[in-house]
């Protein structure tokens, strides 16, 4: 699904991304994890090509059509990301060079950023600002434009299953919304959009427990798929007690120092960054 | 015709001085509304050819007016309003004024609170790209003895290149001594965190540009008449800037 290989990226002039690299297979779920000033935030403007992110070397292939090859029976987990990069998922589908694409042929290719802090646009509500990014997207995808009865039909059944109510979603995008609303939110975005690879930026910060439990609902339900996979970026295990992830690695000095399955996520909560990462 | 039409040379020039734009004349005379004491008025206006436009506008005692107007053509276009206010009247414009290439877009108003108790609230939004000029030059007048005036100006302009220039000028001259007179005014760029948040959902960088600044004059249409066609005729003229 992604493929990073020795990505280096400057964020006005200084380094932050220094050689990581991160094998991403469809039907995985990976968290990052790392201290402040890792570089977590900037791996995922990086990725959906943030202005002002300038990559200085390495490479990003992006395989949206992959597929993992095999159904997993019960909980599997590989130890190091030299396994996941021997095993290939892309039994179909055609790679691309994701660092080559604008932002938004980023996002009709089937990569979703959700944003730490979303942001807020007066003046344009929800359904609309949606059903024109998803038609935009449907566009750049040779696919014909949903009607405005099916994308409410879409949009309604995602706010629903998220607990947002239909009127919240024609109010103007985030604008008023506390901060637990707007994750909320951010997860009907993902629902409706549909992306093949979704890289969620402390999507559990300012979160409540009942709202984090939703939010981590509603990960699993629209992407815990063979054909789908996710990026979590976190700083806490506790949005880990509900998206369970198949690996963890900590990014420490803008690469990847160490990975493991969900037991390093319990690992650093005990002992800290300070020890793991250095 | 040598005289250049008003540049941003000179500051007087960019609010009033019609003698730089005499190649217009002659002008019409104003054209003279009166709404009488207790009526109520609405007009949309689409300025779209360019020239000098003036209104003068009379409102009697406790008449309602609303003007709503979208000024997009031509090199000049300047829309002059000058508002007299009875008691208890009430003034409503909602104005967006959009510029491209060389384009010199005015609006200028003069509303009068000739008694007590009247209202006016105005709001204009300019988007201003190439080298573009839009100016608003409001001034509210308020007469010996009109207390409980509450007057309203919001102005605000989108710059999308640093070649454009926005002249925004709210100007008060009180001579009563209960009044509420609010002004704001501010100039600003397309927030570029706002714009990739709407390309990393799929927005082409156009499509971005063009929702932003849709929703930035929209509010000012609020309640018109004719408020799809003018959203509408905004909504095309946008796309040619962006």
């Amino acid at each position: 699904m992604l493929s990073i290989n020795n990505l280096h990226a400057n964020v006005a002039d200084k380094p932050i991304l220094k050689g990581l690299s991160l094998t991403i297979n469809a039907g995985e779920i990976h968290a990052i994890m790392g201290p402040n000033g890792a570089g977590k935030s900037t791996l995922g403007y990086t990725l959906s090509g943030r202005p002002g992110y300038e990559v200085t070397d390495g490479e990003v292939w992006f395989t949206p059509n992959s597929v993992r090859p095999e159904p997993v029976e019960g909980p599997s987990f590989s130890t190091t990301s030299e396994d996941s990069k021997n095993s290939p998922s892309t039994s179909s589908g055609q790679a691309v060079d994701l660092l080559s694409l604008a932002p938004h042929e980023r996002a009709a290719a089937g990569l979703f950023l959700g944003f730490q802090y979303p942001v807020e646009i007066p003046g344009v509500s929800n359904v609309q600002f949606l059903r024109e990014c998803l038609n935009a997207q449907r566009k750049l995808r040779g696919e014909a434009p949903l009607s405005g009865g099916e994308f409410l039909k879409i949009a309604r059944a995602q706010a629903d299953a998220m607990g947002m109510d239909m009127e919240m979603l024609k109010r103007p995008v985030n604008v008023g919304f506390s901060g637990g609303e707007k994750k909320r939110n951010e997860m009907v975005q993902m629902g409706i959009l549909d992306p093949k690879l979704a890289i969620l930026d402390e999507t559990d910060s300012g979160l409540d427990i009942d709202a984090l439990r939703v939010v981590g609902e509603g990960i699993n339900r629209i992407m815990r798929k063979p054909d789908k996979a996710v990026l979590l970026i976190t700083h806490y295990q506790r949005l880990l007690d509900y998206v369970q992830p198949d690996f963890v690695h900590v990014l420490a000095g803008g690469r990847i120092v160490k990975s493991g399955g969900p037991e390093l996520a319990l690992e650093l909560e005990r002992e800290g960054y300070a020890e793991i990462a250095a | 015709m040598s005289l250049p039409l008003p540049t941003r040379r000179d500051e007087a020039w960019r609010y009033a001085d019609l003698d730089a734009v005499a190649r217009l004349w002659p002008l019409a005379a104003p054209e003279s509304i009166t709404v009488p004491a207790g009526g109520s008025f609405s007009r949309a206006i689409v300025q779209d050819a360019g020239g000098v436009h003036q209104i003068e506008m009379h409102l009697g005692k406790g008449a309602r007016a609303a003007l709503h107007i979208l000024n997009i053509g031509g090199d000049y276009g300047r829309i002059e309003l000058n508002v007299t206010l009875n008691e208890g009247a009430d003034f409503t414009l909602g104005a967006a004024q959009i510029g491209s290439d060389a384009q010199t877009l005015e609006i200028i108003t003069n509303v009068t609170h000739a008694e007590p108790g009247a209202t006016s609230r105005q709001v204009v939004r300019s988007v201003l790209g190439g080298h573009a000029t839009g100016t608003y030059l409001g001034k509210v007048a308020v007469a010996r003895g009109a207390q409980q005036t509450d007057s309203e100006q919001s102005v605000k302009a989108m710059l999308l290149d640093r070649t454009a220039t926005a002249n925004a000028k709210p100007e008060l001259e009180i001579f009563a001594d209960d009044v509420k007179c609010a002004h704001g005014c501010a100039i600003g760029e397309l927030d570029p965190m706002s714009l990739f948040y709407l390309q990393s959902r799929g927005l082409t960088p156009p499509a971005a540009k063009t929702l932003l600044l849709q929703a930035f004059v929209a509010s000012v249409f609020e309640g018109a008449d004719e408020e799809e066609a003018l959203q509408d005729a905004a909504l095309q003229k946008l796309g040619e800037l962006v």
